[in-house]
């Protein structure tokens, strides 16, 4: 079982508690998944040009500052680290991907828990409270977060087996739910160049979206493609810098809700997550129906 | 009456004092506040008193509801009255999947639309909808009768044993061994006294009827050898 949680803001007043508002979701959400927590968040956008990266290693003593030296003197560029437990946010005045390629070549402990411009994700074990503690989600700013609470069925309690997973620049899945075609689509993803870090079926459904993006898919396009080629139980929720989806399979026995008001979009397995939200007793509910891609759009950035 | 806010006391501390009710309690009209998608809210019920929810509950409100009569001002959670054996059981708003599943007896009325399989494997309860029921609804119904003032999703009725099938718009599909059948006047009696009942002001002489076409392996007489 798991449980997973979206939150995108409409009223960029609102912005400030972003973090706030999604702890109270994620923590909504224990009951479902009181194993490991992971959280995806918007926020604090680098320039165009410059690239963050969330990376962690289970140390929390890691020698973060001196990768950042090496690394720096390798790209010639500029380098900001910030740590935060056993993550580190490291900002660059480069692209993400010549950072992926050095710190795979010199650095294979360390763990990409995702990259781009804006998005930053924090996956830990434990209760998503201690969790969304640990990486301080309160005081976090921003447009839009997804979170997920694992209660582990079928692999281990570990950080990597945790949600979200990420695949492309600034984009990244939550799922609920399992895919039985995951090894045909994994070879299928293998072919056009993908490389798995977790034999995690949720990581398939991430990077066959990504494979979808990246072919020029829009995102609402890339998720009605998932409803053909993925076979099996899932309620999806997606983002990317601009964007926020929900998907459910056509068999629906994985829960969703949704709820909008003027001032925010949520999206939780279960209403208890929403409730607290402010004007959540007076908000449009409803449940996602089957087979039926929904998309909001960030229309400024963070 | 007796006012329970769930945002100051536990859903268990509220199911407690009505589970701890006499037959004979003068407190039988119960108003309970913030429920916020808490689970199991007036679960299990046993005498007639009045339970009235404002707000959206979660998971399995009212399940297993006897002789009480259940009032909820919001939308509800899955498996709404679940098991439910005699009673009553109001949405004012929608349900989420399985409303009614395994129901035995009482009358489950959703002003609203049902989710997912409504009424799946409904033993003898009488479900009312105002609006639509999703897909797989009715599945392997045994008694009693679904009616649906709005559309059904694909696959109703499918493997249905004797329950009855109401439906005043468009199904997508019929599952298997699920037909229409002949809508006659004692039908439309039947039907309109169950509307009555339910409050809900519809026509009866414009549903169709659906049941089983008796043709699934436990149909047949050739079967019962097995035994």
């Amino acid at each position: 079982m798991c449980g997973i949680v979206g939150l995108f803001l409409k009223n960029p007043a609102m912005r400030p508690q972003l973090g706030q508002h999604l702890e109270t979701m994620l923590i909504g959400m224990t009951e479902r998944g009181p194993d490991s927590a992971g959280i995806a968040v918007y926020h604090r956008p680098v320039a165009e040009g410059r690239g963050k990266l969330t990376l962690f290693h289970p140390d929390t003593n890691f020698h973060w500052r001196e990768i950042g030296g090496d690394l720096g003197e390798a790209l010639k560029a500029e380098v900001d680290i910030e740590i935060k437990g056993n993550h580190a946010v490291l900002t660059i005045a480069a692209s993400t991907d010549p950072v992926r390629e050095w710190l795979k070549a010199n650095h294979p402990e360390i763990r990409i828990m995702g990259y781009g411009r804006v998005m930053e994700v924090y996956k830990d074990m434990g209760l998503p409270a201690d969790v969304a503690k640990r990486y301080d989600l309160a005081h976090m700013e921003g447009t839009h977060a997804i979170g997920h609470t694992r209660m582990a069925t079928e692999s281990a309690v570990t950080t990597e087996h945790s949600h979200p997973f990420t695949a492309d620049d600034d984009m990244c899945l939550v799922h609920n739910g399992s895919l039985s075609n995951h090894n045909n689509l994994r070879k299928w993803l293998r072919k056009r160049g993908h490389e798995f870090e977790t034999d995690n079926d949720s990581e398939v459904a991430a990077r066959y979206f990504a494979q979808r993006l990246s072919e020029g898919a829009s995102l609402e396009d890339a998720l009605r493609a998932g409803l053909k080629d993925l076979d099996g139980f899932y309620t999806f929720t997606m983002s990317t810098r601009g964007g926020f989806a929900v998907l459910r399979d056509e068999i629906a026995c994985k829960p969703a809700v949704l709820a909008e008001t003027d001032d925010w979009v949520a999206m939780a397995s279960e209403y208890r997550s929403i409730a607290a939200l402010p004007g959540a007793d007076n908000a449009k509910v409803w449940e996602p129906a089957p087979a039926v891609v929904y998309t909001w759009e960030v229309k400024e950035a963070a | 009456m007796n006012t329970v806010d769930l945002a100051a006391s536990s859903v268990r501390e509220l199911n407690s004092r009505l589970h701890g009710l006499s037959a004979d309690t003068n407190e039988r009209v119960w108003k309970v506040l913030n429920p916020k998608g808490a689970h199991a809210i007036a679960a299990g019920l046993m005498i007639p008193i009045e339970v009235e929810i404002d707000g959206h509950p979660g998971y399995y409100c009212a399940g297993m509801n006897k002789e009480a009569t259940v009032i909820i001002n919001g939308h509800c959670g899955n498996g709404v009255a679940e098991n439910m054996m005699s009673g009553e059981v109001r949405i004012k708003g929608n349900a989420s999947a399985a409303a009614g599943a395994t129901g035995r007896g009482g009358l489950l009325v959703i002003e609203g639309d049902a989710g997912l399989r409504c009424g799946i494997s409904m033993k003898g309860i009488d479900i009312v909808v105002g609006g639509s029921v999703g897909h797989m609804s009715a599945f392997m119904a045994q008694s009693g009768a679904l009616v649906v003032c709005g559309d059904a999703g694909s696959s109703l009725g499918d493997s249905i044993y004797e329950a009855r099938l109401y439906v005043q718009g468009k199904v997508d599909s019929l599952g298997s061994d699920c037909i229409e059948k002949e809508m006659t006047s004692h039908h439309v009696a039947k039907l309109d006294r169950l509307l009555k009942r339910s409050g809900i002001k519809a026509d009866a002489r414009k549903f169709k009827r659906y049941g089983s076409a008796r043709r699934l392996y436990n149909f047949h007489v050739d079967n019962v050898d097995a035994y």
